[in-house]
């Protein structure tokens, strides 16, 4: 996994309440065996205006003037201000995969859901939940002045507005050291490799039934 | 000390390790894999030179992406017409053959939804915990089992290691106390739920549903309302087990053999929430209030009874709900107060891993019987959720039942629940559809999706638009009171 300590990002903001799965990655997108290439269908249904295939030249596709990320000032954002339930839904690691392939590191929103929020600190991409009338200053803000950008630090938790403000946020001590250190879960969890093993052996004689072969 | 929940139950009986940052590695019972969500994961074992952990922990089948014509089938994975979705069901064959896990392929009779093939066979059982990377693996939950979706990475995980990396969540219980009306039925239950407590309502917690409305329903119907949890923002929904759940289990496949059953029955007694069990949050619905639900927007909790009207965007409560409304409204094609009587529909699905089992089957079938498809639907589907639910409903009669009424009877998949496959809506088209989302574009581009019971989906499919499954009457439905086809 990519490591993640600070970032000082252009900010989008996509105004929309339950932004879920579907939206962000649509379905025939998921047909890919591969993890990477996913960005240029990020919220295919609302950046095209036409239908998008999987495999097709997407730059010769027509883009939806009025869609938010196809506006001039947000090219190039890393940091995507969103608004409650983002990423309700489905649980393809697509989403996060699209996104992260877009170039979004971070994304603040009032709340996740709940897999999506699994999902995304595992490919390397920071969710910082904020309280709604924060996002709701930060979108107006975003949206009075071009070029408008945060800098966030995860070792500190905090999230810096261009007025020098100082946003503080909370995060599970364990998804902040992968994230700072870029650690690969499954590493993590075999160095436990004896305490499974006793595990699955005391579970296995108190239930053996759970053991059935076919 | 207060008692335990299910929950607290079943995530202490799995507990490996807790860490002091509250993270705990969870050992994991029972993998389900599809062809969608698995083939990064395999590849991610590949690439680490990593071997799965348990390979009996694991059972496959390709359900997403199959095509659902007997034309198409026929010719196994070699009749896939769509290149991409032959090579993603291709992978999973190769993957489950190279690491030996168990496999039900296309053509196998006992092939199906991942959630419908999962418990059909025993395989999902009380006490256990159950992944899938598939948010609906909630359903397993209506075993008394510890079961939710996960993402890729994780399957990976839990293909290498047997463990998750995981929270606890929160405990909500949701209570459905009463007696159902007639025609009113598990899908009518969870999609009121959901409207009273929205698509994030049960963010962070396990739900227990509970009380006499929920004990009264068959696992089928069980399965269906724990299928939905994940729309209220819950990855896990619980119910206790009792002996509805145990009679279910008696004989399947993968269930205890002779000699452990006894004692696999008395454990399994054990699975319920002790009397005096603390919730974080308990909401009690009355279920004799609950009328036919009809999906009316692009989100899940965007729902109203048979008897309802689309809601007015100047009647919302603040500007975040009324810009809501008016963006469904307006992808919806429906105008404020619309009587949902009067939603007009071009296509109709039965099916997917909500409503695609037996017994859903057997709701449709008797309204169906005797009536006709209006001509104004272009199609009416209904495709079993497995082999062997179609063997089952071919052997009663059902599908002679569909096809005289004007439905298409399809090989067994998920379909038009996503449209992954070739079965999908056109821009604009009305469907009522027995699955669990209606998001944007969810069946099909620019497709419109009205959630709905299987009851309700074919008394819709012969109306031509939504009419009250209840006016049917009771339990020998009076045909006659479906206002066949107009003009
Ligand atoms: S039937 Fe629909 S919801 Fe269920 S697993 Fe298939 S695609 Fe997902």
């Amino acid at each position: 996994m990519q490591k993640f300590e600070r970032l000082d990002g252009l900010v989008a903001p996509l105004d929309r309440a339950n932004v879920d799965t579907d939206l962000i990655i649509p379905k025939q997108f998921l047909k890919s065996i591969q993890r990477t290439g996913f960005g240029v269908n990020l919220f295919d249904e609302l950046r095209y205006l036409d239908e998008g295939q999987p495999g097709q030249d997407c730059s010769q596709r027509p883009l939806n003037p009025d869609f938010v990320l196809n506006r001039p000032r947000y090219q190039g954002a890393g940091v995507l201000l969103a608004r409650h339930n983002f990423g309700c839904g489905s649980s393809r690691e697509h989403a996060p995969w699209a996104l992260a392939d877009f170039g979004f590191r971070v994304v603040i929103a009032p709340s996740f859901a709940d897999i999506f929020y699994n999902n995304a600190f595992k490919n390397g991409i920071l969710l910082i939940t904020l309280p709604e009338v924060v996002v709701d200053r930060l979108f107006a803000e975003v949206e009075a002045a071009e070029g408008y950008r945060l800098e966030v630090d995860l070792a500190e938790q905090r999230v810096i507005t261009p007025s020098g403000e100082i946003l503080g946020f909370e995060i599970d001590a364990f998804r902040k050291h992968c994230l700072l250190e870029g650690l690969d879960d499954i590493g993590i969890t075999l160095q436990n490799e004896d305490a499974i093993r006793a595990f699955e052996q005391q579970h296995r004689e108190a239930r053996p039934w759970l053991f059935r072969e076919a | 000390m207060a008692g335990q929940t299910l929950y607290d139950k079943l995530w202490s009986q799995h507990l490996v390790k807790e860490r002091d940052d509250g993270t705990a590695l969870i050992y994991i019972d029972r993998q389900l894999l599809h062809e969608v969500t698995s083939p990064q994961a395999f590849e991610g074992l590949r690439l680490a030179n990593r071997r799965p952990w348990r390979i009996d922990a694991n059972l496959a089948t390709p359900d997403h992406n199959v095509p659902t014509t007997l034309k198409e089938r026929a010719a196994g994975n070699a009749g896939i017409a769509d290149p991409v979705s032959l090579i993603q069901v291709q992978t999973l064959d190769d993957n489950c053959h190279e690491f030996g896990i168990e496999e039900f392929r296309i053509n196998d009779p006992r092939q199906g939804i991942v959630h419908v093939v999962g418990p059909e066979q025993g395989a999902t059982l009380p006490g256990m915990t159950v992944v899938c990377g598939d948010s609906h693996t909630a359903t397993h939950g209506a075993f008394a089992a510890l079961a939710h979706g996960i993402g890729t990475s994780e399957v990976e995980h839990v293909l290498a290691t047997q463990c998750l990396l995981a929270q606890k969540m929160q405990n909500m219980q949701v209570r459905v106390e009463g007696v159902l009306g007639a025609g009113v039925t598990a899908k009518d239950i969870v999609l009121a739920i959901i409207g009273e407590i929205g698509t994030a309502g049960g963010t962070g917690y396990a739900i227990e549903f509970a009380g006499s409305a929920i004990q009264s329903l068959s696992m089928e119907g069980r399965m269906t309302v724990c299928n939905m949890a994940i729309e209220a923002g819950a990855r896990v929904g619980l119910i206790a087990v009792d002996d509805t759940t145990i009679d279910y289990l008696k004989g399947r496949h993968y269930a205890p053999s002779a000699e452990q059953w006894a004692a696999a029955v008395a454990d399994w007694r054990h699975l319920v929430s002790d009397d005096d069990a603390a919730f974080d949050k308990v909401v009690t619905l009355d279920a004799a209030a609950i009328e036919p639900q009809v999906s009316w927007g692009t989100s899940p909790e965007m729902v109203t009874g048979i008897g309802g009207e689309v809601p007015d965007p100047a009647e919302a409560a603040d500007e975040t709900a009324r810009t809501g409304i008016i963006r469904a409204l307006d992808y919806m094609g429906l105008a404020p107060k619309q009587k949902i009587t009067d939603i007009r529909l071009d296509k109709v699905f039965i099916g997917s891993c909500t409503n695609s089992r037996i017994e859903d089957l057997r709701e449709a079938a008797k309204v169906a019987r005797g009536k006709t498809v209006a001509d104004s639907i272009q199609l009416a589907m209904v495709v079993p959720g497995s082999g062997l639910v179609k063997q089952q409903a071919e052997a009663e009669g059902l599908d002679a039942i569909f096809r005289a009424a004007g439905f298409e009877w399809r090989e067994p998949g998920c379909s038009m629940c996503l449209a992954m496959n070739a079965d999908k809506l056109g821009a604009g088209e009305h469907c009522a559809s027995t699955s669990n989302r209606n998001f944007e574009g969810r069946q099909g581009y620019g497709g419109r999706t009205h959630l709905v019971s299987p009851a309700m989906a074919a008394a819709a499919a012969i109306a031509g638009h939504f009419v009250d499954v209840r006016a049917l009457g009771g339990d020998s439905p009076a045909h006659d009171a479906i206002p066949q086809q107009e003009a």
